[in-house]
Formats: structure tokens, sequence, C-alpha cells
């Protein structure tokens, strides 16, 4: 069955060919129908896969061909099929599909549709190579690839400035992960002597044993590259910026997939991390801390899309916190869930932006409810789920992630504390959310709010299909510990289990953490409901009266402006002087020397008679004088 | 196959080309048969590749006697290494030439013969094996181009020609002094008079000269690739040449340093390559690092990628002297990928200069609005300069700091990494400014390149994935000979270790 596995990548990278080459002439409005013939086939092949290993999901791969060999370095492209590698094919491969299907009536009048239709499916072959690769180098291949498709479709709209300062910064805070990941992978490579993932962690106990010190600088190079990708602070600042792309792109890219690719990361390598305890921390602690900090910017976010954004961030961080602690399973599942609820809020979003012409600020919304139903029921069981009500998807799976920092103990319940404070926070931001966008009397002109119009058919069953998902993929964990999502990744994760990070947790505790958590939720919306909608007051009054702790807020405590300034600027000045001291200096001297022979040469011009015995003269006798000395002296 | 002197055809056909270039009166005869010329030698060249027989050494030699009173013979031969580099020239000229027939209309018959003559004298380079043979093209090539910067080239190009001939005679005439030094120290212990490379390669000799003649051979190479701080011949050069010149330039010229120091410096000299080791992985981070921030300040097309080169040249002299097989391997693909890169992006940099007659970044922006094929050209050549895995630029540098990172000192090879933030962010910065935002009035009417036009790119374009994906195919034509260098360098007691 794996023989049929590289299909999964090979379909849309088809579609992507065939609309990258004739898109622009001839396919046109036909490229989104391929787009999503090549992504649905992919999604096919991953179910049956899926269905064909349910009960054995044995690690395969398949070799496609040797990259290159170089001394004792050999590597081959090749391709990994096991329990994380299909779990995380149905999410990527499900989501996308929805995507294509809902940007068919997304994009339906930009002129750029047919290039849209050759980024996205570019993307998705991108990031199932990415979740399919079988050693590290081929996982940086497509690690960067979709960087690239994340720069092309942040930047789609090319004639905004402010898209193409996004797309640059994305990639540019992706390179610095990204130079950290390199240098992580090289140095496996010198101290594993391969790339290769089985080999790697086959070696992985001795090379613990022996030099401690070194796996745990592999895993923190690899987690820098994680940082990046995953939005992770202090490298998170590109994720909001990304939000200037199309909004079916914030849904599959930032949101769902690609931004996942951290958590995967640390996830596959977890026989890695489980072997050191220092690196573990540091992933645990960033994880608990941007999942806050992102929260409370979220707070005073009046951008639809950029609630949304540092939302992403912040559940990325959660997900982080518990690969932290040892909890794998728990970290991929509320992958799992976050992608259907996060891409059903975003594609709802967007769905709100299409139907109020092009409105993002949510000052500016409101009501919007009975104008738009289908959009504003899914969106609030995407709420609902994000906030982790039960019996919704988030739920599940944050309240397993909250409860394994508790068993973890320790430092865990420091842990606990911040990811319980960042839920409150996330209950509070998505029902200032929703209540300021579908609820309360409307704040649109009225000329405007009676335009606003339910989205087509094409948008609105994917956002059914996904709420379908997001009420219901809880329960794939369901029983806690004991779904089907637990047995069938045991195995993978099997390395947690022997370093004695995994804690069988009592009903008591299970039901204890579920009672706290779901109180937690429904304070954080009660809050939201008593501020934004009881009195429904303008959110400029209530943004007053929070005073500098708004500003700092709503300015992202000033992180990019320091960035830009100290980072971008410093580099500029280093440019500028080195520019400088090249234009002057080096080449100043070269023109210097020049002046002084041409000076000497114009001497001897005047005593010898012509120019060209001269050249020849002193050649002659300087090759001479160099060769005698050369004989002579040194031999 | 035997008998048929394949080399001497891809040397002299382009020559047999140009002089019959000489007697047509018509530019699309002259065209015809230039085009003839190049293609031949480059079929002939993939002919070679297909014969060829990894690891076996120098292959279709050929050698004649030329002055045997003296020992020079006319000898020419390919191992993997030169035979790469002699399919990149004639890929490279054949698309020259290509592009000529779209742009270039004046003094047609001047211009073809200048380029067919600079592809002799390159091949010969290239495929010399005899020192004397190799010093007389190392040379000639210098008249050709001295010729094209100077006749077409931009308004300050006597300024910039004679600076580049002058910088590169200086460095060829100390190893002009150094080679015959050779040939004399040579024949004095072995009694054999000899300008054979592979014979004299064969040789041992004292420490002392090698140093000197490593420092005379250095100079030459140095120049050539440029490292720094012998590098300000290259902007000039390369803003004032025509854009088939600057291609020829950056996309094999400077290859030629590169491929001196790991045909003649590691094996001739192999004790002073370890004194100088350090210092020159030195320099090489430096180039990597400061070409690159120089890069981004430049507000000239030309001179932006003149600068990236230094710092992409500087990943090649970082693998050479790191002395593993990893790092020569990846120089070597380095100089391969770097030549149809930046060879692409200088044609991109032509075609954008004879449609806008403007070459400043500050005036040009928003012409992907007009020119969709263009822009996503230039992308993808972007792209591939900033070693976007998956296309070709990716497997030098990767290999190269996986050679760097065995020597032992990872720091040369951690600061190396971080060169590959900034390469991003002065070419999408540059990309931004030029193609992305709002379309200037001026551009408003500017048509996308022709189809022609489209062709020499993708044909680049090709090779560029096709490397970078399956980068083996390239590897194993010379995996092979650089393993026999570093078998001679280990047989000298060479070890890659910086730190002993």
């Amino acid at each position: 069955m794996a023989d049929v596995a590289w299909l999964i990548p090979l379909l849309p990278f088809v579609a992507f060919a065939i609309n990258g080459v004739f898109g622009r002439k001839y396919l046109k409005k036909h490229t989104g129908l391929i787009a999503n013939a090549g992504v649905l086939g992919a999604l096919v092949v991953s179910v049956a896969l899926f269905i064909a290993q349910l009960d054995h999901a044995e690690p395969q791969s398949v070799t496609l061909w040797t990259w290159a060999v170089s001394g004792d370095f050999a590597l081959d492209i090749a391709l990994r099929v096991d329990a994380l590698t299909l779990v995380m094919l149905l999410v990527v491969t499900s989501v996308s599909f929805m995507v294509h299907v809902y940007s068919i009536g997304y994009m339906e009048h930009d002129p750029g549709f047919w290039r849209f239709f050759t980024y996205l499916p570019l993307f998705v072959f991108a990031m199932i190579m990415l979740v399919m690769a079988n050693n590290l180098l081929v996982l940086f291949v497509f690690w960067e690839a979709v960087g690239l498709c994340s720069y092309l479709l942040i930047g789609f709209w090319f004639e905004r400035q402010s898209a193409s300062a996004a797309a640059v910064k994305a990639f540019l805070t992706n390179r610095i992960g990204d130079v950290g990941f390199l240098i992580g992978l090289l140095l496996a490579w010198y101290v594993f002597g391969t790339l290769d993932y089985d080999e790697i962690f086959a070696q992985a106990p001795a090379v613990a044993a022996a030099t401690p010190g070194m796996l745990t600088i592999i895993c923190l190079l690899l987690f820098v590259g994680a940082m990046g990708k995953s939005a992770q602070f202090p490298l998170h600042v590109w994720l909001p910026d990304a939000m200037e792309g199309p909004t079916p792109v914030s849904a599959l890219i930032h949101a769902a997939t690609m931004v996942t690719a951290g958590v995967y990361m640390v996830a596959r390598f977890n026989p890695l991390y489980v072997l050191s305890s220092n690196a573990m921390a540091v992933v645990a602690i960033v994880g608990a801390f941007t999942a806050l900090f992102a929260a409370t910017i979220g707070l005073a976010q009046n951008d639809i899309k950029r609630v949304l954004a540092y939302s992403t961030v912040s559940q990325l961080g959660l997900m982080f916190m518990a690969l932290g602690v040892g909890a794998f399973t728990a970290a991929i599942f509320h992958l799992a869930t976050h992608a259907f609820f996060k891409g059903l809020l975003f594609l709802g979003s967007g769905s709100v932006i299409h139907g109020t012409n092009e409105e993002q600020d949510m000052q500016r919304m409101g009501g919007l409810f009975g104008k738009m139903p289908v959009t504003g029921s899914t969106y609030i069981i995407g709420g609902l789920a994000l906030s982790g009500i039960i019996p919704l998807a988030g739920f599940w799976s944050k309240d397993e992630l909250l409860g394994a920092t508790l068993l973890a103990g320790g430092m865990g319940y420091l842990l606990y504390a911040l990811g319980a404070s960042a839920s409150f926070l996330t209950a509070i931001y998505t029902f200032r959310m929703i209540f300021l966008t579908f609820f309360g009397k409307t704040r649109m002109e009225t000329g405007r709010f009676s335009h606003v119009h339910e989205s087509p058919r094409v948008m609105t069953i994917p956002l059914i299909v996904l709420a379908v998902g997001a009420a219901l993929a809880g329960f794939v964990g369901v029983p806690p510990e004991h779904g089907l999502i637990h047995d069938y990744l045991h195995d993978t994760f099997i390395a947690a289990e022997l370093a004695g990070l995994v804690h069988k947790p009592s009903t008591a505790f299970v039901l204890g953490v579920m009672a706290v958590s779901t109180l937690i939720a429904l304070v954080g919306i009660l809050i939201a409901y008593s501020i934004f909608m009881r009195k429904s007051p303008a959110p400029e009054t209530v943004a007053g009266r929070a005073g500098p702790l708004h500003t700092l807020l709503v300015n992202k405590y000033f992180l990019d402006d320091f960035y830009d300034t100290v980072l971008a600027g410093g580099t500029r000045g280093v440019g500028w002087l080195f520019a400088w001291f090249d234009l002057n200096i080096v080449d100043g001297l070269v023109n210097l020397i020049g002046l002084i022979v041409s000076g000497v040469g114009g001497g001897l011009r005047r005593m010898q008679t012509g120019r060209l015995e001269n050249y020849a003269f002193s050649v002659v006798l300087g090759t001479a004088l160099v060769l005698a000395f050369y004989i002579i002296m040194v031999r | 196959m035997e008998s048929i002197p394949i080399l001497s055809l891809i040397l002299w056909l382009p020559l047999v080309a140009a002089v019959v270039v000489l007697f047509l009166p018509e530019r699309r005869a002259m065209f015809a048969v230039s085009l003839a010329g190049t293609l031949l030698s480059l079929v002939l060249s993939v002919v070679v590749w297909v014969s060829f027989e990894s690891g076996a050494g120098m292959q279709f030699r050929e050698t004649f006697d030329w002055l045997p009173a003296l020992g020079i013979q006319y000898a020419l031969g390919v191992d993997g290494i030169s035979l790469l580099m002699v399919l990149l020239n004639t890929f490279l000229f054949f698309l020259c030439i290509v592009y000529a027939w779209a742009s270039v209309h004046e003094r047609v018959k001047e211009y073809l013969f200048t380029m067919l003559i600079l592809e002799v004298g390159i091949t010969g380079v290239f495929l010399a094996l005899d020192f004397v043979l190799f010093y007389v093209f190392w040379e000639v090539m210098l008249i050709p181009m001295y010729v094209l910067i100077g006749v077409w080239g931009g308004e300050r190009r006597v300024y910039a020609t004679v600076k580049f001939v002058l910088y590169t005679l200086f460095g060829s005439l100390l190893m002009l002094v150094a080679i015959l030094a050779l040939y004399f120290v040579h024949g004095n212990t072995t009694g054999v008079y000899t300008f054979d490379i592979l014979e004299l390669t064969q040789g041992t000799y004292g420490e002392r000269f090698q140093l000197w003649a490593f420092l005379a051979f250095f100079l030459a190479f140095a120049i050539k690739v440029p490292m720094i701080p012998f590098h300000t011949w290259l902007p000039d050069a390369h803003v004032e040449a025509p854009t088939t010149g600057s291609v020829i330039l950056a996309g094999i010229l400077l290859k030629m340093g590169g491929y001196g120091f790991i045909r003649f410096s590691l094996p001739l000299f192999p004790d002073a390559s370890e004194l100088a080791q350090t210092a020159i992985l030195v320099l090489s981070v430096i180039a990597i690092l400061y070409g690159a921030l120089v890069a981004l300040m430049q507000t000239d097309l030309k001179k932006l990628i003149a600068y990236s080169s230094v710092s992409h040249m500087g990943f090649v002299t970082l693998g050479i002297f790191s002395f593993t097989q990893q790092g020569l391997d990846g120089a070597i693909m380095q100089m391969f990928s770097h030549g149809l890169v930046t060879g692409a992006l200088f044609l991109c940099v032509g075609q954008l200069y004879e449609r806008t007659h403007d070459r400043l970044i500050a005036n040009l922006g928003g012409l992907a609005h007009r020119w969709p094929v263009y822009a996503t050209l230039l992308l993808f050549f972007s792209l591939a300069s900033i070693g976007l895995p998956g296309l070709s630029g990716f497997v030098g540098e990767f290999m190269v700091l996986l050679g760097a990172f065995m020597t032992g000192t990872r720091i040369f090879g951690v600061l190396a990494v971080l060169g590959i933030i900034l390469s991003a962010a002065y070419m999408l910065w540059m990309y931004w400014r030029v193609m992305l935002g709002t379309l200037k009035d001026a551009h408003s009417r500017l048509e996308d390149i022709t189809r022609l036009e489209t062709a020499v790119l993708v044909a680049l374009a090709v090779v560029v994935v096709w490397a970078g994906v399956q980068p083996q195919i390239f590897v194993e034509l010379f995996s092979a000979d650089t393993s026999g260098i570093m078998q001679g360098l280990a047989e000298s007691g060479v070890s890659s270790a910086v730190i002993r």
C-alpha cells in the first residue's frame, strides 16, 4: 500500500505544474478545478492509506532516488509513511481541500485567479512532502519550500506595498529560524554521521550518554527553526503581518497547516527530545510564555484576522508547552483539532470580509448575524471550540494538554498557570470578536449594512463541513488518554513513555481538570459578554478605559518597532559602513597604487625613448629577477 | 571515438566559426555560423559527457610535441572537474550567442568574432594539460574580454577595462614566474624538464619553495575568484560590461580561480595550502558576510549582483580549503550553480536595461504588472541565488557547509550560514523594489520578454532545477577526481582540522 504513497505529493504537484504553465493564457478559471482535483486526489489516497493501515501503521519508507554522495556523506530522497505522517496527511489534505473549494468562490473576481490556484497546490505539495520526509535534509528542503509558498501568497496582491513588506518580513524571519535549523542539521550529521530519522533515533541514546550537551544543542537549534516556522516568541512577528495575504491563505497556511510544521518537527524528533530535559524545558517555557503573551495582544486587536492570527500564535504555544512536558500525543491532538476550528474561523472571517465588501475592522461591524446566519452559526461553533467548551473539539485536546502539565509536576504547575491564563484570555478575546462582529447594534453605515450578504454556497459548504469537524473531531481523543488517536500514535511516541514522561491520571484528576477548564472558559465568555454585550458600548470606549495597557497591547509590546529600528536598522548601518569602506578604502587603495605606478611609469617614460620598449624591458627584467630569486633562494 | 580528436574539435570549432564570420557580409549568416560553431561545441561536450567514464582520471587525451626541446606539449584532456566546467562554458556561450541575436545590432561581426575567440581561450584553460599551453590560454582570454568591455561597454568602460586587465595581468605574471620556477626546480631535482601538468603534480617540492610558489599562484587565482580584498575590479567590470560580457565574466571567468585552486594549488603545494588554510578560511567567511552586506546597500542592479558573486564565491574557497571531500565537491557544485544562476541574473538585468534603459533600483518598480513571464523567471533565479533548497544554489552551499563543519572549528561554518539570511535580504529586497509595488508611468507600455529570450532563461532554469533535485548526476562526474585530490592531501599529511 505504501507503494502508492508517492501519489499523494505528486497529484497536487501535477496540478501546480499544469496551472503554472497553461494557467495564464489558456486555463484561466479552469485552474480552480484542476487544483481542486489534485488536492482531492491527495486526500483520497491519504484516506485510503490511513484506512488500510488503521490497525497497523508500521513505519514504511519508499526510496525515490539518490540525492548526492560525497565521501562518507550519502543521502536518498525517500518518503516515509507511519502513524504520525498519516495523521498529518489527513489533517493537511482535508483542510486543504476545504480551503481549495472555498477559494473558488472567494477568489472568483480576482484577476490573479490562475496564479492563486498555481501557488496553492504548490503549497499543498510542499507541505505533504514536509510531513512525508524520511530524513532531515528532505525535511529542510520542504521546510523552506513551504516558507517560499507562504512568501508568494502573503505577497499575492503585490501592488500593495504592505503585502510585499509582510512577505519579505515573513521570509526573513523564517530564514533566521532556518539558520538555526540548518546549523542543527549540520551538527546532527557531524555527530550521528547520518540524517536519516531512524538511524539518528537509533544512535540517540548512545550520543546522549557520551555527549549530552551536544544533543541538547542540536535539539535547541532545531527548535529555533520551529520557533520561526511556528511563530513562537521572539520570532512570532511575521505571522500577524502575514494576514496581508488572501484569507483562504491565512486559513490554510497561517493557521491550519504550515505553522504547525514546527510542532510536527519536535514531535517527530521525540526520541531525541526526551533525552534532553533541558531542551524539553526550553520548549515548554517558550511555548507557555508565547501562549499567554500572544493571547494578551489578541485582546486589543481590532482587525478580525489579526485577532485570529495572535490566537494562532497562542494556540501553537500551547502545543509546544505540551511537547515540552512529553505529552506528544496531546500536542498532535490539539494540532489536529486546531486545524479544523481555526481553519473554520479564518474561512468564516473571510466570509464576513467577503459579505461586507472588504471590511476587516471589527469596530465597524456588529449585528451581522441576521444577515449571515450560516457564517455566524459556524463561526460560533468555531469560537466555542477555540474557547474549549465541552464537547467541541478544542475542549478535549486543550484539556488534555493542560492536564499533562499538572501531571508533570515541578515546573509543570507554572506551565499550567500560564496555559490556563492563556485559555482564560482566549475565551475573552474570542467572544469579544464574536460579539463585536455578529451581535449588538451594527456600527456600519446604513448604506453599507444593507448590502451585507451571506456568501455563496461554494464558500458556506466548506464552513459547514469544517464546523462539523470542529464539533466532532475531539471524539478521536475520547475517552481521554485512551481514544483512537492515543492508540494510533502510541508506538510513535513510545520514547516518552520509556523516558518516564507519561503519567497515567486517575479518573478524578481528569474530571477535575475538565471542570476547572470549563469554568475558566465560561467565566471568560461571561466577562466578554458583560463588557461588550450587556451595555454594548463602542469598542473605542473600552479601549480608552484600559489606558496605557491598551497602548502597550495594541502596539504589540513595541517588539516589531524594536526589530525594525535595532535589527534591520543596525544591519543596514553595518552594510552602509562596509559599502563606504569598500568604495573608499579597499578600492581607494587599489586606485592609489595605480596612480603611483603610472606616476613612476611616467617618470621612466621620460628617460626612455619609447613606451612599448619600456614595458617589455621592465616585464622581462622583473620576471627574470623574480625567477632568479625563486631558483636561488627557495627550492 | 579514439581516432577523433574530440577535445580539439570542442576547443577550435569556435575559432573556425570566428574566422568564417570575418568573411561574411550579412548579419543573419554571421549568426548562423556562430550559432553552429557554439552549438557544435556544446553538442560535442555533451558527447564527451555521455561517453565519459567517472573515476578513470584524465580522458580523451591528445598529446603532441610542440617544443620538445623545452618539454612543451600540446596536451589536452578532461577529468570530471574540467568536464563540468567545459559543459558550463559551451552551454553559456551558446546561450549568449542566441541572446545576442535578439540584442546585439551594432558591430555584429566584431562582436561575434570577439565572443568566439573568448570561448576558445576559456575552453583552453580547462582542457590544457601543459602549463605553457594553459598559460597561453589564460592570457589570451584577457584580450577578447578587454575588447568586449572596452568597445561594447558603458560610460566608464575605459577605467573598468584597464583596471580589470592590469589587475588580472599582475596576478598572472606572478603565476608565470612560479610556473617557470616549477619547471626548473622539477628539472633540477628529477632531471626531467617538462611543463606536463600531470607529471609536475606528481612531484614533491620543498616546503619553502611550495610556500613562495603557492603565493604566486594564489594571487592569480584569488584575483580571478575574486577573494577579498582583491575584488574591487569586479563591480566596475560588471557595471561597464555589456550583458553577455557580464554573463561570461560571472558565469565562467570567476570559476577559473576556483578551478586553479583545485587543479594546481592543492595537488602541487599541499604543505603550503595547509599553512594558508586558516587565513583563506577567514577571508572566505569575510567574503560571504562582507560581500552580502555590501550588496545590501547597492543601488545599481549590476553592482548588487556583482557583490552577491563575491559572497557566493566565498563559499567556493571555503569549501576548497576545508580540505574535505564534501567541501571540495560542494565548491565545484557551487561554481557550476553560480555560473548558471548568476549568468541568468545578468541576462535578466540586461533584458530589463534594454527596455527601461535604467539599472538603478530606485527608478524601477511594479514591473511584474507588465511582465508576468519575466517576473516569474527573475523570481526563480533570485530564489536560486539565495540558495533555496531544491534548486542548484543550495547543493553547493550545503555541501560546503558540511565540509566546513568537518574541519572541527565549526565557527567558520556557523558564520557562513548567517550569509544565507543576508542573501535572502538583498535579493528579496531587490525583487520587491524592482518588480512589485506600483508601476512607473514611464514603463507602462513596455513589453514582456520575447519567446527567444524566455527560451534562453528557461534552458538555464531547467538545469538549475535538475542540479538541485538530483545533484548526484553531476557530483558523480567528478567525485572520484576530488577524492583523488583528497588522497593526495592525506598522503602529504594534510588534515582537515584547522587547529592542530
